[in-house]
């Protein structure tokens, strides 16, 4: 009877996509409500828990290391976004040139940064981005006569090895990303602009732009998402949670060292919601702008 | 013509040296390995290539020192073999479920799909810390295959390409008098396969490069993953930047032989989810 059951082609698409439905409350939902309600009360980890309004919110808003793990996050989700859009489809655009010389070679050894782990990278760079005068970066430097820096130690040269850092892991992926959307756009659009006398420079804005669209669209929305959301890349460049004068310090870094360093659990999932709520508007404000939410022809 | 020949030289010479750059680091992490973890500590990570200072000696301590790393290395390797096998089934189980029929809340629950790919994972760090702990799953593998075993990324591709295949398999196999499971296990899965490939080592890849999540799971340095190892070796204090270099080298190795033996899959995988459906 059981079997009939569920062997009925009425169930089974239901015991198909059971294991998603109960991933999605356990481990999504329930802890998203979880985060939520938490960020209303003050709580630890194994304590009770007490309701206190909006008070984490309030208290964030004054915080002033909180505000700076925000703006150290939406400068590098800026100046990612900066560097990661027009430089990879630049390159995806002339590497998929026919005529170009070791094509697939370029492809891979671009692609390569992505393999490693964030704890190898970032270990490789902060010691590339040592302080002593034979560090890379520095000696580097030194032949153009420049003192050796201490770049882990300031704000500016700080952002720089960040900076340095994503564009260093990302700029292969989304390149690859931009010529998969390349591969979309049907050759005679550029013999049809030819034959109409236009200019490289020309079809570049005129076709292959508004055609890479919706792959732009998708690499803007998963950078901003990155971008706000990264920690890890900077707890390995300053080897922990703490840089001076919080110079790398993420928002996630904030809810890291409140939740679990500080194990101000309320607190922290304050930090989490409001992390949200600007991925969110950040995003959909983007894609409304694009046009994304307009009835698909 | 003349003009196509310049033309391609500039642009040859021009991806030669932003590909060098790229390389540099990988330059500089190979050279360090055979250099003593002290010269790094005094020098810092760099390019100077000096026979005299080289030596075998970081990687015959790899082999035959008394240190976790091949502990922390065949976890990593069997947390990703279970992670990658059980996602994969689990995902492409559901895609199948979604892309197969038509049933009530189907829409509501693809949309739930989709929510899952735009919410940062990070905010949900704490509530799932908090419930890991709760239900006594603490330092256990299990903590880290679960929550992402019905991967909505993966969910998300296998549907897009179970749409290219015709649905009369399905009907052929109703009619041959199979059941709705039978089709998919024996019709289906086998026609998934290439599609299996370049999911495999997209999650193969996460998996083995994952850090934050399992990080703050598990608590046992035998349990550990080689990310978080590898983490663990970096202390203010420590002296263990032999350890910690040549492992990093070693590291990447594994995955590098991946990538050159399918390459295809991996770039495949890499931008699946930006193809629009």
């Amino acid at each position: 009877m059981l079997k009939k059951f569920l062997y009925s082609q009425k169930v089974a698409p239901y015991v198909f996509v059971l294991p998603f439905i109960l991933v999605f409350i356990i481990f999504w939902l329930y802890p998203l409500g979880n985060s939520f309600s938490m960020s209303f009360q003050k709580t630890t980890l194994g304590q009770g828990a007490q309701w206190i309004g909006t008070d984490n919110y309030t208290k964030l808003m004054g915080d002033g290391v909180f505000l700076k793990a925000v703006t150290n996050s939406v400068i590098y989700m800026v100046m990612t976004l900066a560097i990661l859009i027009p430089f990879p489809m630049l390159f995806a655009v002339l590497i998929n040139n026919k005529f170009m010389w070791g094509r697939e070679f370029f492809k891979s050894t671009f692609f390569f940064p992505a393999l490693t782990s964030v704890v190898v990278a970032g270990t490789i760079f902060r010691l590339m981005f040592g302080e002593m005068e034979g560090s890379l970066i520095n000696s580097f430097l030194g032949l153009f006569g420049m003192e050796p820096m201490k770049f882990l130690k300031g704000q500016f040269t700080g952002y720089i090895a960040l900076i340095a850092l994503a564009t260093w892991r990302w700029t292969g992926v989304n390149m690859l990303y931009f010529l998969s959307g390349l591969q979309n756009i049907p050759e005679d659009y550029y013999e049809a602009a030819s034959i109409d006398g236009a200019s490289p420079f020309q079809k570049f804005t005129r076709i292959t732009m508004p055609l890479l669209k919706p792959t732009t669209i998708y690499v803007l929305t998963i950078s901003i998402y990155a971008g706000l959301a990264m920690f890890i890349e900077s707890m390995m460049l300053w080897n922990g949670n703490n840089s001076p004068k919080n110079i790398g310090l993420t928002i996630v870094g904030y809810l890291y060292r409140q939740g679990i360093e500080k194990n101000n659990l309320g607190y922290a999932a304050a930090v989490g919601i409001v992390l949200l709520a600007i991925t969110m508007v950040i995003n959909l404000t983007q894609l409304a702008f694009s046009g994304m939410f307009k009835k698909e022809d | 013509m003349n003009k196509n020949i310049a033309l391609k030289i500039v642009l040859f010479i021009f991806f030669a040296i932003v590909g060098f750059l790229i390389l540099v680091p990988f330059y500089a992490i190979t050279i360090a390995s055979f250099k003593p973890g002290a010269d790094l500590i005094r020098n810092g990570l760099n390019l100077n290539f000096d026979l005299s200072a080289m030596s075998f000696n970081n990687f015959v301590f790899l082999f035959t020192g008394d240190h976790a790393y091949f502990t922390w290395f065949f976890n990593s390797v069997l947390l990703t073999i279970v992670q990658v096998t059980l996602t994969l089934f689990v995902s492409a189980t559901v895609a199948y479920g979604f892309s197969a029929y038509e049933f009530k809340g189907k829409n509501l629950l693809f949309i739930c799909v989709l929510l899952i790919m735009m919410v940062p994972f990070e905010i949900l760090l704490l509530p799932l810390y908090t419930l890991t702990n709760n239900i006594g799953l603490m330092n256990s593998y299990s903590a880290i295959v679960l929550p992402g075993i019905a991967s909505a990324a993966t969910i998300f591709f296998f549907r897009q390409y179970l749409r290219g295949i015709p649905k009369e398999i399905i009907s052929a196999g109703r009619v041959d008098g199979a059941s709705e499971y039978g089709i998919y296990l024996k019709l289906i899965l086998p026609v998934m396969k290439p599609s299996f490939a370049a999911m495999a080592i997209l999650n193969g890849m996460n998996s083995w490069n994952n850090f934050l999540w399992p990080f703050m799971v598990l608590s046992s340095g035998s349990k550990f993953t080689l990310p978080i190892g590898l983490k663990t070796l970096l202390t203010p204090y420590g002296n263990n930047y032999d350890l910690l270099i040549v492992g990093s080298f070693f590291s990447i190795v594994p995955i590098f032989i991946l990538f050159i033996a399918f390459q295809k899959y991996f770039i495949d995988g890499m931008t699946a989810g930006a193809v629009k459906g």
